[in-house]
């Protein structure tokens, strides 16, 4: 692997994992974020050799075959996506809030998500999802297995 | 519970989330082939210049470097990119070569093609390209442009691409009796439409065969394989264009560049599969900009407020080329300036001045976004002198309901008269001021509240869509007896499968799980498509989907009456599952036809729909800072007949955030020297999730179109219309104590600390 190789690219064209998506290269509209070791970073801004031992989530490791998460259920609800193509950072970066913070304000929401433009909802219906999702990342109603994006 | 017939009109979740939510949807960026090569494109730093020469050796000695394409490498005469729509002669000399012959005219035009092993090679071997450009005085902005001292086609002896010009009546008459008469400048910035997603292509050659498939087509699939067969020189069925999940459109993504051609040509001159894809400084110099425009306007009233006559000039900076969809914004700009509004007299031209910039083409609510920046303004400013009430100035003046269908000006050349289609205006006028509380809202108007001055404003809008000529659409019935819809409409973003699956599933009368897929992304669909422009793509292709379904539904009675053995009028079919004949006799649908059976639709259409609004906004600026908060902002809009109420709220939304991104901060500033400034999203600055928490959208349904049997119109622009010129009136009512009468935008906070910096009255 090349030493200057993104953890984005790296991703998308040397794992195939293109639900992490690139728009912009220089850090400023999200769309790649992942996790990395618990914490939302953008993919464009690390290298992949960066990432070597780290625990990597994208998207896809967010998702599962059988029916949609519960935050992926309140974006679908609250209509929070029209191209689709900020979504997987959209995710990505409310997973890291929630799992953090699970009872934040709207304020809080905005604040963490202004990191990540979207050019076709105009947030709000981005930000209703995310509270609304926010019941399902409580402790109590945790789902032990780590499934409860 | 009825099953069928009731998904028109339902808040339908997305079927599209369901892959976009997972990470699974596919854009073009992320398809690979084997062998294939990454472009990347050399393109010019000098704004103006001749070129002298272009060394590609020591990039072609590169290791991993294929080969590097100029002008020289792609034949006799360099393609040129077409005009798509107002196909004027007078725009020929003016089209851009789709890489540099022999002079560059903006920076960001292309100049040579680098084809390597991998995209990081393709980029190194750029640095090794030398191009010698002898400078000529750049021609910065449109003033520099009429001047004509430096041409951007010498040949042509000017500047001046062409003159619109929009009439009505009779405007010098009705100015010479007039009791009042107000003349205004304005101007609006250049600035993108900025989909998120940037733009890519994937071309393979299959030389045995002699076809081309290019992936990343959108919006205009079928226009573009038009062009590229003509540039090739292959026939349009040797071409396939497909389109793959699209991140975005807005009017920009999907037309006709000169990357269109280039990569391509590289797949067909290498013999391998070739992918390009930019990076948002190429996208941000590269892609169609938008807005750049002024005025010099008149308005004539009787004293009680009646509007009389509109006059005056407007001036695009159109950029370096006229290209695909360049003349909209411009012509719009002339033909809406009277807005909803009735207005009997009218005489507006609009100078299309070429500069050395990207390139303009059209972003959502095209020119009507500049043109009611301009004319609300100038109504707040007219309401002021007369003494008016803003709100009971502009009631007076709304078309009415009774005059419907109304005729507004008329623009040539390329003539097009036009008319409103329906509505009642009042009603979506009424409904924002009750929204917003304006009555109990205006006691705030220009107070200082906790070191904050307090502004309301309103402004209407209408919103054209539905162009034609025509859409396609085809829907089968598969031998398993589920039904495929392919339509000639493009996706772009919008959610247009789920919407097109309901007006399926309600034309055949079945629930929407009998619909496997709507496809809409390839030029194999169906013989000719016309794709996603102007609003249109609900009403045409859903349109013509109706037909298709009518067609399909004779199709199946006419094969189940040979097998029922009596005649097709007999035929009854129930729950589209199956066809029952006279005496109850009946035969299952997924049993009739090993093949399947196919019909196909169409929608022509001359005329145009017309949704329309109101928007208000309530702001608080610290005139110390220059600082707008956005304390609310309601848009009310009647788009006809709703398909989906869930998606067309949410464009509404997105269309007003965006309007407010080319009302408070987006700008693509250029230098004197034709330098993009602005050429990073650190740079040019869109809304993000903070900047405006407060916005209600209410869309009505309650004027159904009467050009379409959907009843529905185009919807997803009138967010944006209106929204420069009302956030401009709600600052300059904040602000009322320093006069302050903004007059261009963006209202960035340097430009409102420096309307505040009057004295204080």
């Amino acid at each position: 692997m090349e030493p200057r190789l993104t953890l984005a690219d790296c991703l998308r064209h040397h794992l195939r994992l293109t639900g992490t998506h690139v728009g912009c290269e220089h850090g400023v509209c999200g769309a790649c974020t992942v996790i990395v070791d618990g914490a939302a970073v953008r993919s464009c801004l690390m290298l992949a050799v960066q990432a070597e031992g780290a625990e990597v989530v994208t998207v896809e490791g967010l998702s599962n075959d059988a029916d949609l998460t519960p935050l992926q259920k309140a974006f679908r609800r609250h209509h929070a996506l029209q191209c689709g193509f900020c979504t997987p950072g959209m995710i990505t970066t409310a997973h890291a809030l929630l799992s953090e913070e699970p009872d934040c304000d709207a304020a809080r929401v905005r604040e963490v998500l202004s990191g990540n433009l979207c050019r076709c909802t105009g947030y709000i219906p981005i930000v209703e999802a995310v509270l609304d999702a926010r019941a399902a990342y409580q402790p109590k109603g945790r789902d032990r297995s780590g499934d409860c994006a | 519970m009825r099953t069928v017939n009731s998904l028109i009109g339902s808040p339908i979740e997305r079927l599209e989330d369901l892959r976009f939510l997972r990470g699974r949807g596919q854009y073009v960026d992320d398809l690979a082939r084997k062998d294939m090569l990454h472009a990347a494109i050399l393109r010019s730093s000098v704004a103006h210049g001749r070129i002298r020469s272009i060394a590609v050796a020591a990039a072609r000695a590169l290791p991993g470097v294929h080969s590097v394409i100029t002008a020289k490498d792609i034949g006799n005469r360099v393609p040129r990119v077409p005009m798509r729509l107002q196909p004027l002669p007078d725009f020929e000399p003016f089209g851009q070569p789709v890489i540099a012959e022999t002079k560059v005219r903006y920076v960001g035009e292309a100049i040579a093609v680098v084809l390597a092993e991998t995209a990081a090679i393709a980029e190194d071997a750029l640095g090794l390209i030398e191009v010698e450009i002898e400078p000529l005085p750049a021609v910065a902005d449109r003033r520099a442009s009429a001047q004509d001292a430096s041409l951007l086609f010498e040949d042509k002896g000017t500047n001046l691409a062409i003159k619109f010009r929009a009439v009505r009546g009779d405007a010098a008459a009705a100015f010479a009796d007039a009791p009042y008469v107000r003349r205004e400048s304005f101007r609006t910035q250049r600035h993108m439409a900025l989909p998120l997603e940037p733009r890519g292509l994937l071309a393979e050659w299959d030389a045995a065969r002699g076809r081309l498939t290019l992936s990343g087509g959108a919006k205009v699939l079928f226009f573009n394989r038009r062009t590229l067969a003509k540039q090739m020189g292959l026939p349009e069925s040797a071409i396939e264009i497909v389109e793959n999940d699209v991140g975005g459109g807005f009017g920009a993504r999907g037309e006709f560049y000169p990357e269109d051609f280039l990569i391509p040509f590289a797949a067909r001159h290498t013999g391998r599969p070739v992918k390009w894809t930019e990076d948002r400084r190429e996208h941000l110099m590269c892609v169609n900009h938008a807005r750049e425009a002024e005025c010099d306007v008149e308005i004539a009233c009787k004293r009680d407020g009646t509007i009389l006559a509109l006059r005056g000039h407007a001036y695009v900076d159109v950029g370096a080329y006229m290209r695909t969809n360049g003349a909209v914004g411009a012509r719009n700009v002339a033909q809406f300036m009277s807005g909803p509004y009735r207005i009997p007299h009218i005489d507006v031209d609009v100078a299309l001045q070429l500069t050395n910039k990207t390139p303009v083409g059209t972003y959502r609510g095209p020119g009507r976004f500049e043109t009611d920046f301009f004319r609300e303004r100038l109504l707040d400013m007219v309401a002021q002198d007369l003494g008016l009430d803003r709100v009971e100035f502009r009631r007076r003046n709304l078309v009415s309901q009774r005059e419907m269908p109304y005729q507004i000006a008329t623009i040539t050349p390329f003539e097009s008269k036009d008319e409103f289609d329906s509505g009642d205006y009042q009603t979506t006028l009424d409904r924002c001021l009750d929204e917003i509380k304006w009555t109990e809202k205006s006691k705030l108007a220009g107070k200082l509240i906790d070191g904050r001055y307090h502004g309301l404003a309103l402004g209407c809008f209408i919103e054209g869509g539905a162009a034609g000529p025509k859409e396609s659409a085809r829907i089968v019935l598969e031998p398993d007896g589920l039904y495929s819809v392919y339509v000639g409409s493009s996706a772009i973003g919008q959610g247009l499968e789920t919407a097109f699956a309901q007006i399926a599933a309600d034309a055949l009368e079945v629930t929407i799980d009998r619909i496997r897929g709507v496809f809409h992304g390839s030029t194999s669909y169906v013989a000719d498509g016309y794709g996603a422009y102007h609003s249109r793509s609900v009403v045409m292709g859903g349109s013509a989907m109706l037909d298709a379904a009518k067609n399909l539904r004779e199709a199946i009675r006419a094969q189940a009456a040979q097998r029922l053995g009596c005649q097709p009028s007999e035929v009854e079919i129930v729950e589209g599952s199956k066809a029952v004949g006279p005496g109850g006799k009946s035969i299952a649908l997924n049993g009739l036809s090993s093949e399947g059976i196919s019909a196909e639709g169409a929608f022509l259409n001359k005329k145009h729909t017309y949704t329309y609004g109101t928007h208000a906004a309530h702001v608080a600026v610290d005139a110390k800072l220059g600082h707008v908060e956005l304390v609310d902002y309601v848009v009310v809009e009647d788009c006809g007949r709703i398909i989906n109420p869930l998606t067309v709220h949410g464009q509404a939304i997105g269309s007003v955030v965006q309007g407010l991104g080319g009302a408070m901060m987006e700008h693509l500033v250029y230098d004197q020297e034709g330098q993009l400034l602005t050429g990073s999203l650190a740079d040019y600055l869109i809304p993000t999730a903070s900047d405006f928490p407060n916005i209600r959208a209410i869309v009505m349904g309650d004027h159904p179109s009467p050009i379409n049997p959907l009843g529905a119109k185009g919807a997803g622009e009138g967010g944006i219309i209106a929204a420069g010129g009302v956030m401009a009136n709600a600052v300059a009512n904040a602000l009322s104590a320093f006069g302050a009468q903004p007059r261009e935008l963006p209202l960035t906070p340097t430009r409102v600390w420096e309307l505040a910096q009057a004295p204080r009255k």
